[in-house]
């Protein structure tokens, strides 16, 4: 048992450990952090302005989600839950895939299918999540179990929330992974809500690692805001499966700041004290007071920084607004591989109410 | 070589296990012990635990990591005990294995089977006796099967193996062990998407699958002596349906009996009368009967009375005549 090997260190000011990055490695996580950060407050500005209709946020996660896909090599298959922007932008999806998702474009990789916030990306080998709690972790057991016959090195990673620790579907795939000794990791953001409900009425136990023990796995708490530990973490966690050491299941302890998503208003549930002193502990405040005492940050770079990725992301949206919705017989393709004689029928019905394009006022 | 239902399952997956290395079998007790039912005995012996495994307790896991190990490659066919028992995973089925295809734009398509026994007739009651084949055809994305007999069972659930959409095959109970058929050896396909004409007639169609094409051929055997000819289709595949067949025996004949296991309100016999009344009304002579389980559960003393039986069929023949 691990748990607690990685304390959760809220009130210091920089990381627990000592950098095992480069300089030029710890500019590109901040990088991204930054980037997660951005978009998803433009994103929550375009949905107020009506120009997107709906988004997940992750502010307050992007230590968490950022440092652990970093620790991660390409080959390793990521299954995101939808709040994953942190994630998407760290395997380093283009904004315009990104927005593209976002809107749902004809030119959105998952086709205008998908609700928005739920990136998936086969060339990134990002699996495209659903909405349903924890369905994804026995997918990414069940890829890591076909790798380990097919003797690939690699691992498969799952992420999900401290709600999720409450489903059946948790319990079915971390027993499983254990039995078999998969190569998976099981990444919980313990963002201390799951919409309105706070942890402590999802579980009795205060420390959500210690679920691992009773699945015989390796459990670890780290702190999800310190983005160098979620790092280490994740990668001893990753060299463990390779090892054949079996599955991790990993609780990074951080702060939703934001909303569930945009139709969720945090203030019926919780006070705006709590959200300032969560604010405190923003991963991205930490992380650059961090940069700059290793010297290799200060005010100026930030503001240079942060003005062009704004640019960038505001040219994203408009972007993707602008490329039109997916055409009429999107609706009924990749629902089997090969039409069957009754979508063939409601695909014509469709279509010659496209054409008609009259409409009853 | 004749084989039982159960023994036609074991030599589909034997021989496609030769042929294709990357199909895995899983399920609760499918290795060692060959599964309650022994449709998968002695594979375990034949191609190892790695590929024929015993999993644990829970089949929204069994169903969920056969999805993942299908999206590298392997094409898993999972067991689920019973029917009845496959609800855990409904939404491993309903919203995972079924939608991921069209989620992701094509990008992941599950390769899956997942068996199940069903129905009733061996004394099973309101949990080992359901037919549940209506939740999956009502899900956009799954294709249903339902063999009639064990050569039927060996080349359809070959051809569920090898399509590459997620099939949800269902295998009849009450046929695992009671018919003995003429089973061709080594590879043989029966192709989904196409009805059978069990027993071609003119005066009445019947439209029925799995057990009850056995029940139905007894009813229309009967009714020979009061010389009505009546027609057997077995549709094999309920999604997708073979419209054409189904239509064509309905124009010819223009009296149409449904049957099925499967409680009657929004079973499968709603949705074909549906076609029919959009696809060949001007062809009907009398209203659509169905003939199906009773819109309870499944009970055990009075299993027997619950499902279909020739007499019932028969008295749903003799009133479409009369009409």
């Amino acid at each position: 048992m691990n748990a607690g090997s990685l304390s959760l260190t809220p009130s210091k000011p920089r990381p627990a450990v000592s950098s095992p990055l480069t300089g030029k490695q710890l500019l590109r996580l901040y990088y991204l952090m930054i980037v997660s950060r951005i978009a998803d407050e433009r994103a929550l500005i375009a949905h107020k302005q009506g120009r997107i209709g709906f988004y997940v946020p992750a502010v307050g996660e992007e230590a968490a989600e950022v440092g652990s896909v970093f620790a991660l090599s390409p080959e390793d298959w990521i299954f995101p839950d939808y709040r994953g922007s942190g994630i998407a932008l760290a395997r380093e999806m283009p904004l315009k895939i990104f927005f593209d998702q976002v809107l749902g474009n004809i030119e959105d990789v998952l086709k205008g299918h998908s609700m928005p916030s739920h990136w998936g990306d086969s060339s990134l080998n990002i699996v495209a999540p659903s909405s349903p709690i924890c369905t994804h972790l026995s997918h990414a057991v069940g890829v890591a179990w076909a790798a380990m016959m097919k003797r690939e090195k690699m691992v498969t990673i799952s992420y999900f929330g401290d709600g999720g620790t409450s489903s059946g579907e948790f319990h079915g795939a971390v027993n499983l992974a254990g039995v078999f000794k998969i190569p998976t990791i099981f990444f919980c953001r313990n963002n201390q809500y799951a919409i309105s409900v706070p942890v402590d009425r999802q579980t009795a136990v205060t420390n959500l690692a210690e679920k691992a023990s009773a699945y015989g796995i390796t459990g670890v708490r780290v702190d999800g805001n310190d983005v160098l530990a979620v790092y280490l973490a994740t990668k001893e966690a990753r060299q463990r499966a390779l090892r054949g050491d079996g599955p991790t299941f990993i609780e990074a302890v951080t702060y939703r700041l934001g909303p569930h998503t945009t139709i969720d208003d945090p203030m019926k549930y919780r006070g705006k004290t709590e959200e300032e002193s969560a604010w405190k502990r923003d991963p991205i405040l930490r992380f650059s007071e961090y940069l700059t005492t290793l010297g290799l940050w200060d005010m100026e770079k930030d503001q240079v920084l942060r003005n062009k990725i704004k640019e960038d992301v505001n040219l994203a949206i408009t972007n993707a607004k602008e490329v039109p919705k997916p055409e009429i017989d999107s609706l009924f393709e990749d629902v089997y591989s090969t039409s069957p004689w009754h979508l063939d029928e409601q695909r014509m019905e469709a279509r010659r109410f496209v054409a008609s394009k009259r409409q009853i006022q | 070589m004749e084989l039982t239902l159960v023994q036609a399952v074991n030599d589909a997956l034997r021989e496609e296990m030769k042929r294709d290395q990357r199909v895995v079998v899983l399920g609760e007790d499918v290795g060692k012990y060959g599964g309650v039912f022994k449709a998968t005995d002695g594979l375990q012996a034949v191609f190892g635990n790695e590929r024929v495994i015993d999993t644990p307790l829970n089949e929204q896991a069994i169903v969920g990591a056969s999805i993942g190990m299908s999206l590298k490659g392997l094409v898993p066919v999972a067991e689920i005990q019973f029917i009845d028992f496959i609800h855990p995973a409904f939404d491993q089925i309903v919203s995972e294995l079924s939608k991921m295809r069209y989620r992701s734009g094509g990008q992941y398509a599950p390769h899956v089977v997942i068996r199940a026994p069903f129905g009733a007739g061996t004394k099973g009651g309101p949990y080992h006796s359901q037919s549940s084949e209506s939740y999956f055809v009502h899900t956009a994305g799954l294709k249903v099967v339902i063999p009639s007999s064990p050569a039927e069972c060996k080349g359809l659930l070959t051809s569920s193996i090898r399509d590459t959409d997620p099939v949800i095959f269902m295998e009849s109970k009450r046929l695992y062990r009671s018919v003995r058929e003429e089973v061709p050896e080594g590879e043989y396909l029966v192709p989904l998407g196409k009805a059978r004409n069990a027993r071609p007639g003119k005066d009445v169609t019947i439209l029925t699958y799995g057990s009850m094409v056995q029940v139905s051929m007894k009813a229309a055997e009967v009714m020979c002596e009061e010389d009505v000819d009546v027609e057997v289709i077995d549709i094999r595949t309920l999604m997708p349906l073979d419209i054409e067949t189904v239509v064509a025996s309905a124009k010819k004949t223009g009296r149409i009996v449904i049957v099925h296991e499967a409680p009657k309100t929004m079973g499968f016999g709603a949705e074909i009368s549906a076609l029919l009344s959009e696809k060949a009304f001007d062809y009907l002579k009398a209203p659509i009967i169905r003939v199906t389980g009773y819109d309870t559960p499944v009970p055990f003393s009075l299993e027997d009375q619950y499902s279909p039986s020739p007499e019932r069929v028969i008295a749903a023949i003799r009133n479409t005549m009369a009409y």
